[in-house]
């Protein structure tokens, strides 16, 4: 016996169907999702769960504010490390406007270095106009940017591409490395000619990174090797492999008596794209190649649709007949050959030789590019640009202000904590939490 | 999105308050605004009559609701009184003094005697079957004070026998006063233990009922129209053998043989359901033969050919479809789109991909059409399936693996925390396979989708078959079987527990 029930299509049901026809209108649909997500499904493991969070927050804004949230504390930075700013603040209560003033002008003229560095010097521009200098000085900074930014394009496609596929590669480093060494091998070792040769060492310095990752890869695939460990120990193999390589008879320059290999055959560096004034080279070209094809994979390859299938749940993965220890492998292959390339740019963009320090921290910063890029190939060459504008910023920040190019490192540190703390900057800006959609989910799940 | 629409619930001391209602209805959703763990939007949570603001599970327990979760919170290498303790942890001798593990063991017992519970405090969590597990949930609950229980789905889990004693627990509570919210979708058991029947259908109360109203009544009630209850079928017409498996014996993940020389055959058209309660080597035995587990010993051929030792995408290639038990973990990505988990074990197959790319323009057309013959409710077929409500997800999986021809289709627990109207679609689904002369085999604990879909029945306890039935058998036989009694009823050694 039915006590009660309210009338079918009464008032507080004004959006009934007629009956059998569609019992389920679209918002029960989301509902469950809520339902569901809160009480009944186990989430993922913490990494891939750390990843989940990186990439559901509310891309723009979070990221936009965290920028500005790390410019305002390297604004502090940049006054307590000017001893004539500090001063002031000694007689602050005497006189606050000096003090503000003086701290206003030391944060405006150090940012306004870093944009002429990075972008465009108006100074440069006038001149051109004026016929005082030539073009390629008003050039400069974006040639400068663009330089630094290739090799991170694609270390940080690198650490993304893994990411996605549910590893956190955290050996680009050492893949940069070995692809950059084994580059230089093929560099100075043979001597062919134009082109053909470049090709060749490129290919050279993928093949290097690609073995370099295969054996992170293989070793999680066979033996369940956790991906961070064995790759943060292969970086310490690759480094001082490196270091071994360059002083060896017929690698070192004959005529040097520091650390650094013979140099690579002009036949085999990446042709200068403006010239012999501007440092920038065809691997900004090759990197965004690169975007396109990783792109591609991901989204239109079936390796893609394994990659992230596995990414983002093996055990379905597995039971949909996909290979989960081949797909690792894949990943990581493909991943250090990114990797290799990266470091490959460096070598036959701008060093022309072995060094210990060939790679720089290549492989490192395309950890935080990967993290900014949110893993997706074109976020990355966003974050990469980004990256590179503020290393060739702080390059002339350093020289004509004074302000440590460190800072740099500060900047690029804080945007990526802030980044990673979504919860924080919108604490901090008062964003209105159900504005920010999926990171309420994720945050009520446990972070 | 409104998950819950100005709802009013009122339970009363000493009731037995069933909230009914289909997956996504709201159900949860509400309880979890009674515990504390969501905010409402509106309106107010009145005890005892006065209005309580409940922040979170604390205040919840400070106010005198406990609850019982559908997946147990528990810690499995605890001791029932080491996880009844935990949270309320008191110490001797000050903030940094010892656990005092005696008082809580006196307290499990205390509450344990009291209610009939029979649970030992000394057991590790771990060792002891789900509806003792449950128990102790109950105990932790009570453990704390509180007046009103609530229980998420408690049967989910039980064998026939485990549900019995829950009810009879939940009657001596409310003998003692305590009121239960009990949230459920099987009509059957509303009917046996609830004072009053509170039915919520997309987010609204639609209606309450005495436990005298009918069955029929309640599911019309709760999905909105007349629901077909019982699978209409014409009676099966085996063919040759499709799928023989002989002596097969399979390790779980602790290295115990789950399975432990089973023999099964299922024939072309016709439904073998294999009945059993969860943990009894289904999950292991089917694993084994979609060759997602390694076989220690014993053969499965699907007609004539080894299945063991192949890879799950061979397998899966030959003709076999495969409905895996858990959709969340093993069936679905959750974040992937609707379109992206239709093609999940087909994607590097023709039409769908080649060796290197997707197509992925009849990968869209694919999708669109299954969405529109599965009665997938979406908005999208672009949309992520984690948007879909539990019984849309499972038509996802049915869609992906009926819409090919199949030579065998390996249904587990299809309709397992699916709504009352994707259960009849489903099941409407696996029968029409069966018309086409696949074979099926049918993995459930729900005796009633067995009873109404198999032709016959297969009970696996422990590892094995313990008995062949046709599916007309009664349900109280079928029953005992699968709590481990094979024949005398009244022997009670070797019991569910």
């Amino acid at each position: 016996m039915i006590l009660d029930q309210e009338p079918e299509g009464s008032a507080s049901s004004p959006d009934k169907e007629p009956a059998g026809a569609e019992h389920f209108p679209k918002e029960t649909a989301a509902t469950a999702l809520r339902t569901t997500d809160a009480a009944e499904v186990p989430g993922p493991p913490a990494g891939n769960r750390f990843i989940a969070a990186l990439w559901s927050a509310n891309t723009v804004t979070v990221t936009v504010l965290s920028l500005v949230l790390a410019m305002v504390i390297g604004g502090v930075l940049i006054c307590l490390s000017d001893p004539d700013v500090t001063a002031t603040y000694g007689y602050f209560f005497a006189a606050p406007g000096d003090a503000l003033s003086a701290s206003w002008s030391a944060i405006s003229e150090a940012y306004a270095n870093l944009f002429k560095g990075a972008i465009v010097d108006p100074a440069a521009v006038s001149g051109w106009l004026n016929g005082e200098n030539t073009i390629w000085l008003a050039l400069y900074p974006l040639s400068e940017t663009l330089t630094y930014t290739a090799p991170l394009v694609f270390t940080g496609l690198a650490v993304a591409l893994a990411f996605r596929g549910g590893l956190f590669n955290i050996g680009a480093q050492g893949q940069a490395i070995m692809g950059a060494a084994v580059a230089g091998l093929v560099g100075f070792g043979l001597h062919l000619p134009p082109g053909l040769h470049v090709i060749l060492v490129l290919i050279a310095g993928a093949l290097g990174g690609a073995v370099y990752g295969f054996v992170p890869g293989i070793l999680k695939a066979r033996t369940g090797a956790h991906e961070v460990i064995t790759t943060i120990m292969l970086n310490y193999i690759a480094l001082y492999f490196l270091s071994w390589l360059i002083v060896q008879d017929g690698v070192q320059d004959p005529n040097r008596s520091d650390a650094i290999s013979k140099p690579v055959d002009s036949t085999g560096l990446l042709p200068k794209l403006a010239g012999g004034d501007l440092r920038v080279h065809l691997g900004i070209l090759l990197s965004v190649g690169a975007v396109v094809a990783v792109a591609w994979l991901l989204n239109r390859a079936t390796f893609g649709l394994e990659l992230r299938a596995v990414g983002l749940n093996p055990d379905a993965a597995r039971t949909a007949g996909m290979s989960v220890a081949a797909t690792y492998t894949g990943t990581m292959v493909i991943a250090g050959a990114l990797a290799g390339l990266g470091g490959t740019t460096v070598l036959l963009g701008t060093a022309g030789a072995l060094t210990g320090s060939v790679a720089g921290n290549i492989g490192f910063d395309g950890i935080t590019v990967a993290l900014l890029g949110r893993g997706k190939p074109w976020g990355v060459l966003l974050a990469a640009l980004l990256f590179g504008a503020l290393r060739a910023g702080g390059n002339r920040m350093q020289s004509f202000s004074g302000i440590p190019v460190d800072l740099v490192d500060v900047l690029t540190a804080l945007i990526v904590l802030f980044i990673a703390a979504p919860a924080l900057v919108r604490s901090v800006f008062r964003l209105r939490a159900g504005r920010t959609g999926r990171l309420e989910t994720t945050v009520a799940k446990g972070w | 999105m409104v998950a819950n629409d100005h709802i009013d619930l009122t339970v009363e001391p000493g009731e037995i308050h069933a909230l009914l209602g289909e997956n996504g209805a709201g159900k949860s959703t509400l309880m979890n605004v009674l515990y504390g763990l969501l905010q409402p939007d509106e309106g107010e949570i009145l005890i005892n009559g006065e209005p309580r603001h409940i922040k979170g599970p604390r205040d919840a327990i400070q106010a005198g609701i406990g609850m019982v979760h559908q997946h147990f919170m528990l810690v499995p290498v605890f001791t029932v009184a080491e996880n009844v303790m935990l949270g309320a942890e008191r110490a001797r001798g000050g903030p940094l003094g010892i656990l005092d593990r005696a008082r809580a063991r006196r307290d499990v017992r205390e509450v344990s005697n009291r209610y009939g519970l029979r649970v030992d405090p000394e057991a590790i969590v771990e060792d002891l079957p789900v509806g003792v597990q449950q128990r102790v949930e109950i105990i932790k609950a009570l453990t704390r004070d509180v007046d009103l229980l609530i229980l998420d789905e408690p049967t989910a889990v039980l064998t026939p026998n485990e549900t019995a004693e829950l009810l009879e627990v939940m009657r001596s509570l409310k003998a003692a006063g305590k009121s239960i919210v009990f949230i459920t979708h099987k009509l059957k058991e509303v009917k046996a233990i609830a004072d009053r029947i509170t039915v919520v259908r997309r987010g609204r109360t639609v209606g309450t009922a005495a436990p005298d109203a009918s069955e029929a009544e309640l599911a019309s009630l709760m999905v909105g129209r007349q629901v077909m209850l019982r699978v209409e079928k014409v009676p099966a017409e085996p063919g040759e053998v499709v799928l023989s498996v002989a002596g097969l014996a399979v390790a779980d993940e602790r290295g115990h043989r789950a399975v432990d020389g089973v023999d099964l055959e299922v024939r072309a058209g016709e439904v073998l359901g294999l009945a059993g309660v969860q943990g009894n080597g289904q999950t292991e035995l089917v694993e084994a033969v979609m060759g997602l587990r390694h076989a220690l010993a014993g053969t499965a051929t699907l007609n004539g050919e080894q299945l063991l030792g192949r890879r799950t995408k061979d397998v899966l290639a030959s003709g076999v479809g495969y409905i895996p038990e858990d959709r969340s973990v093993d069936g679905l990505i959750k974040e992937f789109t609707i379109a992206e988990n239709l093609i999940l074990d087909q994607y590097d197959r023709e039409p769908f991909g080649s060796k290197l790319a997707l197509r992925l323009d009849r990968i869209d057309a694919a999708a669109r059409q299954r969405v529109e013959e599965f009665d997938v409710r979406t908005p999208s077929h672009q949309a992520p399936v984690s948007t879909l409500s539990g019984g849309n997800q499972q038509k996802v999986i049915v869609a992906r693996e009926m819409s090919r021809p199949l030579t065998l289709l390996v249904a587990a627990q299809p309709t397992r925390g699916v709504d009352v109207g994707s259960i009849e679609f489903i099941h409407k689904r696996v029968i029409a396979a069966r018309d086409a002369g696949a074979a099926v085999l049918l993995i459930s604990s729900e005796l009633d989708e067995v009873i109404s879909l198999a032709d016959r029945v297969a009970v696996m306890y422990r590892g094995r078959i313990l008995a062949t039935v046709p599916a007309t058998e009664s349900r109280e036989r079928i029953g005992l079987l699968m709590a481990g009694i094979t024949d005398e009823p009244e022997t009670t050694e070797g019991g569910g527990e």
